[in-house]
């Protein structure tokens, strides 16, 4: 944004060169917009950090109404070295179903509301880690341009690959403790990431434009901290069931809950 | 006001007009394509696989395989750059010259150097990327070292270690036992290479192009990037012990010594 109202400025000097017609009042006027423009977005992309003050929480839970499917289970065969970290067969995580009725892995955030604001990406990187040959967490959230540190905990060699619609694709090998890091420029809820290797791997990574979200652990609760007030549309993404919205208004301070419920 | 609006309206159009000028050129060596050109040419030669809006899906698509490129993804196999960039220019140039092996991409190398050129420049006004993104840092390919029994043998454990196996098989067949999962982004099932077959590689066929794939993975299929998992010198390794798959006397040894483990 920035970036552009100095080019603007600069093309402006060019214009000048080339002979177009505008008078030098013009031109001092389009120097004190390119730095009112300056100002104000770097005002902007102060973002969430100078918004925090005023934070609001939303806190609920995801249901799974009705009888939790049964997971396929996987068959690790094919690798010894993945067979060997599961001593007993373990089976797919598309939908995870804790004691009490709490979906796991949903992908609650802020879908609407947030118009026109610019949020820096957090220092700290979203990790993804491969583990007994699955993805730990099974579903990962995080900011745009915010780095991804991929882990490999298990012997084996694996491949990351994601599959997205609205990023680069990319596709990495990584043996075992081997460094790597990655990132996704743009929102997209949410990237599939396989590995090649070992085809029943799969996970996936919601990545946001906004730092509003939050990931339900096993008894399906969730938090989304620090949220400005106003009135939001609130997505609740499962990568099995789809995607529900609510409207909410939140208040100054206040702490609203907000439930979902999922069924097959 | 009027004159102000005026050099509002200059600065836009400045802008825009570099914008879509760049986008509309490739830029090869000495040779700068040009997309209206490259259009006419397109139409003649690559709508009947490519479509007529780039996306793979042309009147004889259903009939290959693989699947003609989707040029509206800018996803590309062959490249200089690393995993998830953009290819260079002179990356997409190489490939219309050399067609793809073991698909249904010829060799464009009949048409002229300028025409090739002008294909390139229209190709990438499929994707708006091009104007977005820039190509990512070539790859540096060191001098190659001799290959060697010693450097075979490494190859061989690499190939092991680094789970090639999974994919293209102990014995470099092509039917490990991920293959049959394979697909590639435009979800269509895609078979691994089969290193016995002796046929020349997707993306060329000098030991270079085999260092060069597997530092920058084969992007919209599954083969990955090794670049941070293999230094310099085992990749050299890898790409001595896959000569020797393709060499049908050496391959039987290979053979015996993938079926032990």
């Amino acid at each position: 944004m920035r970036c552009f109202f100095l080019i603007a400025a600069v093309l402006d000097f060019r214009g000048r060169k080339a002979g177009v017609l505008m008078s030098k009042n013009s031109y001092w006027l389009i120097i004190a917009i390119a730095g009112l423009g300056w100002v104000i977005s770097s005002r902007i992309s102060a973002g969430p950090s100078a918004l925090a003050d005023a934070g609001s929480s939303l806190k609920g839970e995801v249901k799974f109404e009705g009888t939790p499917p049964k997971g396929t289970r996987i068959d690790m065969s094919a690798d010894p070295l993945c067979a060997k970290t599961h001593p007993t067969p373990i089976t797919t995580e598309d939908v995870v179903v804790g004691a009490s009725g709490g979906l796991a892995n949903v992908v609650v955030y802020v879908s609407d509301g947030l118009t026109s604001r610019n949020f820096q990406p957090p220092q700290e990187a979203a990790v993804f880690t491969q583990k007994g040959c699955q993805y730990k967490p099974h579903v990962l959230a995080m900011q745009a341009n915010q780095k991804l540190e991929v882990v490999n905990d298990d012997e084996t060699t694996h491949n990351i690959h994601p599959s997205p619609a609205n990023n680069r694709e990319w596709n990495m090998t990584q043996p075992h403790g081997a460094p790597l890091e990655q990132t996704f420029a743009r929102e997209e809820i949410a990237i599939p990431v396989k590995c090649n290797v070992h085809p029943w791997m799969r996970g996936y990574i919601a990545v946001f434009k906004h730092p509003y979200f939050a990931v339900t652990d096993k008894d399906g609760k969730f938090e989304v901290k620090d949220l400005p007030p106003g009135t939001y549309t609130i997505s609740a993404w499962q990568e099995k069931l789809g995607t529900q919205t609510q409207k909410i208004t939140i208040g100054t301070g206040e702490s609203k809950s907000l439930d979902f419920s999922f069924k097959q | 006001m009027h004159t102000i609006r005026l050099s509002h309206l200059a600065v836009v159009l400045v802008s825009l007009m570099s914008m879509t000028a760049s986008a509309q050129e490739s830029h090869i060596d000495k040779l700068t394509g040009n997309a209206k050109h490259g259009k006419a040419l397109y139409q003649r030669y690559c709508i009947f696989c490519h479509g007529t809006d780039g996306d793979g899906r042309g009147e004889s698509a259903p009939y290959l395989n693989p699947k003609p490129r989707d040029f509206t993804k800018a996803v590309f196999k062959c490249r200089s750059t690393p995993s998830g960039s953009l290819p260079l220019d002179s990356d997409l140039y190489d490939t219309i010259t050399r067609g793809i092996h073991a698909s249904g991409m010829p060799s464009w190398k009949p048409l002229l150097k300028q025409e090739r050129a002008d294909l390139v420049a229209y190709i990438k006004t499929f994707s708006s990327s091009f104007q977005e993104e820039k190509p990512g840092e070539p790859v540096v390919i060191p001098a190659e070292p001799p290959s060697s029994p010693e450097s075979v043998k490494r190859g061989a454990d690499l190939f092991q270690s680094m789970n090639c196996w999974a994919c293209h098989g102990k014995d470099g067949r092509g039917h490990g036992p991920s293959a049959a999962t394979l697909t590639d982004n435009q979800g269509n099932p895609i078979t691994p290479f089969d290193f016995t077959s002796g046929r020349s590689f997707k993306c060329g066929e000098t030991d270079r192009d085999m260092f060069r794939d597997l530092v920058t993975g084969l992007d919209g299929t599954p083969m990955p990037s090794f670049v941070g998992a293999m230094s310099a010198d085992q990749r050299w390794d890898v790409v001595h012990y896959i000569r020797t798959l393709s060499d049908s006397k050496k391959h039987s040894v290979a053979k015996n010594d993938a079926s032990g483990q």
